[in-house]
């Protein structure tokens, strides 16, 4: 396979980049350097109209919304963060699963008023407990979100949860599934216009990756 | 909090020299070039009232607005966010003319978010708008006038988009699709979310054609072979959506005999103000730029709100996305440097330089600053009782 036009991809490390090289070889583009070793932020490839540049996972739509990147992977729940606004987002890439829910010690009271809500995904979470007629108060966290209930700085939290071990070693549970959560190719806008055949060619070539 | 009473609002900045004098070269020539085909310029006001400013809006348009209290009337007051709304309430109310009508503008707005030229909350929008003519020939002129302007500016290599909300509106009409489920289908098209359509036209039943063609619109975009696939997809559409694709299809041929050079890219899910536009949908795109330079459409009946439909399309841009663009230094003639002195032959030699409309600054008393400190490129010396220029 040949790419016509210089491409640029955007990826995160750690998960998401182990799970998309699989997907991306089927597309004939293999990295040059392992950018767990490496530290390089620019990977060639072997294409040397492909390069990989590697990026905090919240950070993707950014790169690709302002056309610093053509293509890039970004998990559904940073593009519900971001708004997904200047993009397209035309694949499932069903990698990176997950499900985005609202847990909180057993038996917590979900009827309160005003419910306080840790979490590093306000908009999700905002829009989630708006939908169900709830006025909710929302810290926004970075990090360890699980640890927020026990000691009292919330009543529960919104959080990504795989396979809700981290949940159970803290005494916390699943209480509602707010969506699943998967990776999605998201292109530039102006990307996919003027560098049409080659986009289309990643995505079709992804697409089929994907199916199989 | 001293140090930093210097710092601009985010998002809100200003031109300074020598930028500000190419931009003004700029608009200069740009209202000329309108003026040339015969659109007449217009100076709608900086603040208007919400209801006006907004009679169209079902976008964010109302999101985008500053406003504030009218201490005089009690009414809510808006500053204008977009330019175009204000020219389609001069079209419907003070001008009332029956003959087509031709404006051109050029001004500052204001949002209270950047709504993709850049991040730049202030642009300085530019643009014409064709009013009271419905058909190709007139959407044709619009984009010629988008091209040319683009040309002036020094815009190199670009690309055109075309679409059409015709199409998207002609099937949610057919598939007799909610507001709200025609509002969820329209935000996962502008993303071309494809897996989320799928399961959207599951969630409302559909029917398998209607469906078909909802999610099958999310991938027609590309080079003209769009349209034969979209010809193929829309076979059993209603007339509306046939009709959307010959407007299409006319300007495709256009475009190819007379600017065989552009690349045109047909999108046909591209619904940018889909809220606002009735018919063809444009824009202009440049390489390693992410986001549009000028864009237009028709939007045909945006004067109803103010007592009068017509037919309208029309284009803008921003100066200050332009300005990035042809920017070159002026070409006109040097500053001329002129002495600190009482000298009546001084003084008349400097009247007579400005009259040709060369720039003459003259030194103050004192001042240590020499010609070339000055950036002038000649100056004014008295030989044999005369002032001449001299090189500096």
């Amino acid at each position: 396979m040949t790419f016509d036009t210089p491409i640029t991809i955007a990826l995160s490390k750690g998960r998401i980049f182990k799970q998309t090289l699989p997907l991306l070889a089927h597309a004939g583009i293999e990295p040059l350097d392992d950018p767990e070793t490496s530290r390089k932020l620019i990977l060639d490839t072997n294409h040397p109209q492909v390069k990989l540049v590697i990026i905090r996972a919240s950070d993707v739509p950014t790169y690709v919304q302002w056309g610093a990147a053509d293509i890039g992977v970004a998990g559904k729940d940073v593009l519900l963060e971001h708004g997904g606004d200047g993009l397209y987002e035309p694949l499932d890439l069903k990698i990176a699963c997950c499900a985005l829910w609202v847990a909180g010690q057993p038996g917590a009271d979900l009827k309160r008023r005003r419910l306080r809500i840790a979490t590093k995904y306000v908009r999700s979470a905002q829009q989630h407990f708006a939908a169900k007629g709830q006025q909710v108060e929302i810290i926004k966290l970075y990090g360890s979100m699980e640890l927020a209930p026990i000691v009292g700085l919330s009543d529960l939290i919104v959080d990504l949860v795989e396979s809700g071990n981290t949940l159970k070693a803290n005494g916390l549970v699943k209480l509602e599934h707010i969506c699943d959560i998967s990776s999605r190719l998201v292109v530039n806008k102006a990307s996919w216009k003027m560098k049409h055949g080659t986009v289309i060619q990643v995505l079709e070539a992804l697409r089929e990756a994907v199916e199989n | 909090m001293h140090d930093e009473r210097w710092l601009l609002p985010e998002g809100i900045d200003e031109v300074l020299p020598p930028e500000a004098d190419y931009l003004e070269g700029l608009r200069r020539e740009l209202i000329d070039l309108y003026r040339s085909w015969g659109y007449e310029l217009v100076f709608p006001p900086f603040i208007e009232f919400t209801e006006s400013l907004l009679a169209n809006d079902g976008g964010d348009l109302d999101l985008r607005t500053f406003k504030l209290t009218d201490q005089l009337s009690g009414r809510t007051l808006g500053i204008r966010a977009d330019i175009t709304p204000q020219t389609a309430r001069i079209d419907a109310h003070p001008l009332k003319r029956e003959r087509p009508s031709r404006l051109c503008y050029v001004g500052m707005v204001l949002q209270t978010r950047s709504s993709g030229f850049a991040a730049n909350r202030a642009p300085i929008q530019v643009g014409a708008e064709l009013y009271g003519h419905s058909g190709v020939e007139s959407d044709l002129e619009v984009l010629r006038l988008m091209l040319e302007t683009l040309e002036r500016a020094g815009v190199g290599e670009l690309y055109l988009d075309l679409g059409h909300v015709g199409i998207f509106r002609g099937l949610a009409r057919e598939a007799g699709l909610s507001p709200d489920q025609e509002q969820a289908l329209f935000d996962a098209l502008q993303r071309k979310a494809v897996p989320e359509l799928e399961g959207l036209v599951q969630a409302f039943r559909l029917p398998a054609a209607e469906a078909r063609m909802l999610v099958g619109l999310a991938e027609l975009s590309g080079e003209e072979e769009v349209l034969a696939r979209a010809r193929a997809l829309f076979r059993d559409a209603s007339a509306e959506v046939r009709a959307a694709l010959d407007t299409l299809e006319t300007k495709a041929r256009y475009f190819a005999a007379h600017h065989p050079g552009l690349p045109l890219h047909f999108d046909l899910a591209e619904l940018r103000g889909y809220h606002y536009h009735t018919g063809v949908v444009f824009s202009a795109y440049l390489p390693g730029l992410g986001q549009e330079i000028a864009r237009g459409g028709r939007y045909d009946g945006a004067g109803a709100a103010f007592g009068r439909g017509r037919p309208a399309c029309g284009f803008s841009s921003d100066l200050k996305t332009l300005l990035g663009f042809g920017y070159r230094e002026a070409t006109e003639k040097a500053l001329i440097f002129a002495p600190s002195e009482e000298d009546e032959g001084l003084r008349e030699q400097v009247r007579q330089l400005r009259a040709d409309g060369r720039r003459v600054v003259c030194a103050l008393p004192g001042q240590k600053a020499g010609p070339a400190d000055m950036g002038c490129g000649e100056l004014l010396r008295k030989q044999d009782g005369d002032w001449v220029l001299r090189p500096a």
